[in-house]
């Protein structure tokens, strides 16, 4: 297996206005991510509102140029300032959005939805196209007829399916997908979770899969990258993260998802506190507020992530054996 | 001893298409001081069936029933100026979405206060003393500085707190909680049901949690009701439920779950909940039910005894030693 995204030290800052004379100020929505990606893998990325999660899968679909930093997919690098790569990956890297509702245009037929991407790509004429888009309609387990339908006639998950029928009608390497099934319901999420593999395993896709919902997770991932405040604090293969998480926030986002069975109702974890602001980002460990383990050491200096075993975890406490 | 009692509570929407039904046969027993969660997907009915007995619905609905009385009170017969003394007081609701349940207008403190004046009669020093006993109550930091926050100023783990201290300043007798911690992470969803679970515990209050997540049940509810197009298809605890589900429709739901998957592929329900054109005959599930014959597509089936969770089902499922 080859690496197919690697990323180093991307950070991206947004320049908020806080008033009509006031400075602005830098929000660091992720800082200093470094993390790679195999080929025919599935990454998932979890972590809180506001931990950078969606903005690192603008970076990697280039809808937004890092502020910092380098990215290499397929061997095109992207970096600050430098662009001209990004086109070339266009049709490599393609999203599916978090809310099927407002990821479709209500005005286009579902037709014109999924063959645009191949309009402004490819040189395909006008029945090479239907054609292609009507192949895929059934490969994502709709029927070639919804060609000519709107987005209102369908339901959330099949919406979902033609948001995934539009990100592969350009026959991507990498697929991000940004919180594809959390506004489903359970019985749809199933479904759309099934299509996902059975299309990664078929077409020999890579996920980038963002969620925040361990539980799926746990179902699709290879590996997961766990990240706070803008920043990964762990990164593991998904047997090992499950088995034994290292970070204390991971331990944490474990212990607070809740289990169904109701016989495994016990003490868990509490976190207390919520994310803080990331307009002033605490000292040192960015987790030292809301962790048990905090000392001085975390409130002064900030852990990297290093390796423990398969694991690699930005934690002083793991690294001093604290935990 | 009984708060709640409803029997056969139906709800219908006059729509440019028709009537549409979408609470059909809703029974609901609720005892003082217990958890119960209605589990469903969307558009199942379970927040209408609750907003029909508070009486929050919209002129185009019919709400019909042979019994809707809380503590004593006949819901039907009651007049709006009681029932408004009675919601807000004795019963009352948090929602789904925090952040547009709280007037931006106002602050805070604002209304907090407001039904403290208005069902409690309480003097100024007074509202303000309990407003800050309340916000202390639900683990907002710096009680008496939010007072005068405004909700854009509140994150949404912090506006649902706002919402609970609102909802319990009575302290009420039932607590409706609609999808509490759907639109929370994680971590502040566990906080927010353990404050929920908390607060149920110390004022003995009974609480209805309406929610689509069968972990949040499983962690909070002692009995479930398990909601399928409008219909209520079963009844049980939870330590039951979770270990033999009698409906096939809960069953499927709960192999769906990613946690409870054992394969690489998730176990499915095929189509989609039935809606106003395509109701099916028979069991509204028999569509999408891997057990049906021509009994289920053509007769209602009835519901089965407690043992088998009262299941609305011609062929409940874990059937081994227990009474038909």
């Amino acid at each position: 297996m080859s690496v197919i995204v690697s990323a180093d030290n991307l950070s991206q800052v947004y320049e908020v206005r806080r008033g009509l004379f006031a400075k602005p100020l830098g929000l660091k929505a992720v800082k200093e991510a470094s993390f790679t990606v195999e080929e025919g893998e599935t990454l998932a990325i979890v972590g809180e509102s506001g931990c950078g999660k969606s903005t690192l899968a603008r970076i990697l679909t280039m809808i937004e140029e890092p502020t910092e930093g380098e990215l290499i997919i397929d061997g095109v690098s992207i970096s600050a300032g430098h662009s001209e790569g990004a086109k070339r990956l266009r049709s490599t890297v393609q999203i599916v959005f978090q809310n099927p509702y407002g990821a479709l245009n209500p005005r286009q037929k579902v037709g014109a939805i999924i063959t645009e991407p191949l309009k402004i790509n490819t040189s395909l004429s006008g029945q090479q196209r239907r054609e292609k888009a009507e192949a895929m309609l059934s490969q994502v387990g709709l029927r070639p007829e919804h060609y000519n339908r709107y987005p209102h006639m369908f339901s959330g998950g099949q919406r979902q399916r033609i948001a995934i029928a539009r990100a592969l009608i350009l026959d991507p390497k990498i697929l991000v997908l940004d919180e594809p099934v959390s506004a489903l319901d359970v019985s749809i999420q199933a479904a759309v979770l099934n299509l996902l593999a059975d299309l990664q395993d078929g077409l020999k896709l890579t996920y980038i899969f963002i969620s925040h919902d361990l539980s799926v997770v746990r179902h699709v991932a290879d590996r997961v990258l766990v990240m706070y405040l803008g920043r990964p604090v762990e990164i593991a293969p998904k047997e090992a993260l499950y088995a034994g998480p290292r970070h204390p926030y991971t331990k944490a986002l474990l212990s607070a998802t809740p289990a169904t069975n109701p016989n495994e109702r016990g003490e868990r974890i509490r976190l207390s506190g919520e994310l803080p602001s990331p307009f002033d980002p605490p000292p040192g460990c960015s987790f030292n507020p809301r962790c048990p383990y905090a000392n001085e050491r975390c409130r002064t200096e900030r852990p990297l992530l290093t390796e423990h075993g398969p694991t690699k975890v930005a934690c002083f406490a793991v690294e001093e054996g604290r935990i | 001893m009984t708060l709640l009692t409803i029997r056969n509570l139906s709800v219908t929407f006059d729509t440019a298409s028709g009537p549409f039904k979408a609470v059909d046969g809703f029974d609901l027993v609720v005892e003082a001081g217990e958890i119960l969660g209605i589990v469903g997907e969307s558009g199942s009915g379970k927040s209408v069936a609750m907003l029909g007995l508070m009486g929050l619905l919209p002129p185009s609905a019919t709400v019909t029933a042979d019994a809707l009385a809380f503590e004593g009170h006949d819901m039907r017969a009651i007049g709006a100026r009681e029932r408004r003394r009675l919601i807000g007081a004795e019963m009352s609701m948090i929602f789904q979405e925090p952040m547009s349940s709280l007037n931006p207008c106002f602050t805070v403190g604002y209304q907090i206060k407001e039904s403290l004046r208005i069902h409690l009669g309480l003097d100024r020093k007074a509202r303000h003393r309990r407003a800050i006993e309340l916000l202390e109550q639900v683990g907002l930091p710096e009680p008496e500085r939010r007072l005068s926050a405004f909700p854009h100023q509140l994150s949404g783990g912090m506006s649902q707190r706002v919402m609970i201290a609102m909802a319990t300043a009575c302290h009420p007798k039932l607590l409706i909680a609609d999808e509490p911690t759907t639109a929370l992470d994680v971590t502040i969803q566990a906080q927010i049901l353990d404050l929920l679970v908390d607060l149920q515990k110390d004022h003995k209050m009974a609480m209805i949690l309406i929610t689509h997540d069968m972990g949040v049940v499983a962690e909070t509810a002692h009995r479930v009701v398990v909601q399928y197009a409008g219909q209520q298809v079963e009844r049980q605890s939870v330590e039951t439920l979770f270990v033999e589900p009698h409906h096939p429709y809960t069953s499927a739901l709960l192999s769906a779950i990613p946690e409870r998957a054992t394969g690489d592929r998730l176990p499915t329900i095929p189509g989609v909940v039935p809606g106003q054109g395509d109701r099916p005959n028979g069991c509204l599930f028999n569509p999408r039910c891997d057990r049906t014959d021509d009994i289920c597509r053509t007769v209602v089936p009835p519901h089965q005894s407690a043992a088998l969770g009262e299941a609305l089902c011609h062929y409940p499922l874990n059937t081994a030693g227990k009474a038909a």
